[in-house]
């Protein structure tokens, strides 16, 4: 089943200005429920414009969005509703942060969808776990975390409204290693939790290798790839085209594969990589 | 919320005005607001007012952006209008005299100039500086004009200097507004129902980030 579509969608800022830029053009995309698709894209290519389509913060120039096969902007005064059942997180979303403490800051959001205390009490508790907030940590001022523990609450302020299609954008930018994973894998966690469809704007190919199904490549403000990630890793120079990568042990790969040391051009994950070259070391033992 | 903000905006261009040395556009926008501000007379007011037509035809400014400029004021621009039309004694026959309503034809006649001289201020100051000239240039200028007044040990170059990092922040902290009401907004919140309190209330999300960004 189709979550959510772009149909035909022009973005053009500043029109009758000196000012006018076309930030998308023409773009027609659809995201399946349950998916994870991640969106990568050179700077400048869209990605972000496309990101505030989503939720009807932005209205297209031109084309329509369906989500569930309705028009978002068919009825502009109920956008509330749309915005809780697409939860944008913007980059960076540390700043939203407004609250005394972090349990009342992630409750913003349920209370203006206008949810009784104990079903906002309820989505803070669930919304805190998916992203890993202890009971202490609620308790204090947002102001006082660290700045892992900042995105984390503010990912939560948004998850917290249940949406059925979460838009990311580079929700692990600018973390360490350990906090990325865990912010990302509560995400798919929240996703499978609640058949949601994610969406995930992101510049590490290695994140999406690892947590997206399709990946959508941007370019310019058009379309320039879609399909699923083994599709897309395949056409590593097509990437290298748009100034984008693909994964460091995929660049591995393609290496080896043109020393003749081994045949498949599909690897992208380090998991993958190592099954891979135990099986090329024992066929060399063998051979 | 924040778009319809166009002071200090500057508008690339190729028209004269924008040629024109900042230095002398300041020392004209003197002049200019003397000659509005004294002009009392019928003949003095089409005078101004054909001046600022002028100014406005050479500078190539779109009339939209022009209108979006006096729109703010508009409440202020009535306000005065209704005050100087209602309230201006005369010891002529009043024109309308309905129990504590009286109007004069006096009245009529500085409310029109009220809003005239108004509207040309506005516009004149946006044509001559904001529009057409970049805050850079601005600086510059003022800097130079004041530079006669480092003989008696004024800090000139500094007065530039904090002007010109003021002027250059305005555009920052409107983008990073911006950014805080999408975020917020993305959050359900509400900013344009309720009453005034409400209202008031709903800016809280959007104030307290912007306060700790900007410290």
């Amino acid at each position: 089943m189709t979550a959510l579509e772009l149909k035909n969608i022009s973005v053009i800022y500043g029109e009758n200005t000196p000012f006018r830029k076309a930030a998308l053009n023409n773009i027609n995309v659809s995201f399946e429920k349950g998916s994870i698709t991640g969106i990568i894209g050179h700077t400048g290519s869209g990605k972000s414009t496309l990101a505030s389509l989503t939720n009807g913060l932005l209205k297209p120039t031109e084309g329509e969005i369906l989500l569930y096969g309705e028009n978002i902007w068919d009825k502009p005064k109920e956008m509330v509703k749309v915005r809780s059942r697409v939860g944008l997180v913007f980059q960076y979303p540390e700043y939203q942060l407004f609250d005394e403490t972090v349990e009342s800051d992630i409750a913003f959001g349920p209370k203006n969808i206008g949810l009784s205390e104990e079903e906002i009490k309820e989505r803070v508790r669930l919304a805190s776990e998916f992203c890993g907030l202890t009971q202490k940590e609620l308790r204090r001022s947002p102001f006082e975390l660290s700045g892992g523990q900042k995105r984390r609450a503010a990912i939560a302020g948004v998850i917290a409204m249940m949406p059925e299609v979460l838009v990311l954008d580079e929700p692990a930018a600018g973390l360490d290693p350990k906090g990325k994973e865990e912010i990302l894998s509560g995400l798919v966690e929240y996703k499978n939790a609640y058949g949601a469809t994610l969406l995930i704007i992101s510049h590490s190919m290695e994140d999406i290798a690892r947590y997206a199904d399709n990946i959508l490549v941007m370019k310019q403000g058009e379309v320039y790839m879609q399909g699923n990630v083994e599709e897309i890793f395949m056409q590593a120079e097509k990437l290298f085209d748009a100034n984008l990568d693909v994964p460091q042990i995929t660049k591995l790969f393609i290496e080896l594969k043109k020393r003749n040391l081994c045949r498949s051009n599909d690897v992208y994950t380090v998991g993958y990589a190592k099954k891979e070259i135990e099986k090329l070391i024992k066929d060399s033992e063998n051979a | 919320m924040l778009k319809d903000v166009t002071f200090g905006q500057y508008y690339p261009g190729n028209s004269l005005l924008h040629k024109t040395d900042p230095r002398i556009k300041m020392i004209i926008l003197i002049e200019y607001l003397v000659i509005v501000l004294a002009a009392t007379t019928e003949i003095a007011a089409l005078v101004s007012l054909s001046f600022t037509l002028f100014l406005i035809t050479v500078s190539g400014i779109r009339f939209s952006v022009l209108i979006k400029s006096v729109k703010p004021l508009i409440f202020v621009l009535v306000f005065t209008a209704v005050i100087n039309l209602f309230f201006t004694k005369a010891d002529t026959r009043p024109l309308v005299d309905f129990y504590f309503i009286t109007i004069y034809k006096e009245g009529i006649k500085t409310a029109v100039m009220m809003l005239l001289r108004l509207v040309s201020l506005v516009l004149g100051t946006s044509v001559l500086i904001s529009f057409t000239t970049s805050p850079l240039e601005l600086t510059d200028a003022i800097e130079s004009l004041l530079s006669p007044l480092k003989a008696i040990k004024v800090p000139v170059h500094e007065f530039a200097m904090m002007m010109s990092i003021a002027l250059r922040f305005i555009p920052t902290l409107i983008e990073e507004t911006n950014k805080i009401i999408s975020a917020q907004k993305a959050r359900c919140a509400d900013f344009e129902s309720g009453n005034i309190l409400k209202r008031v209330k709903s800016l809280i999300p959007i104030l307290i980030p912007l306060f700790v960004s900007s410290i």
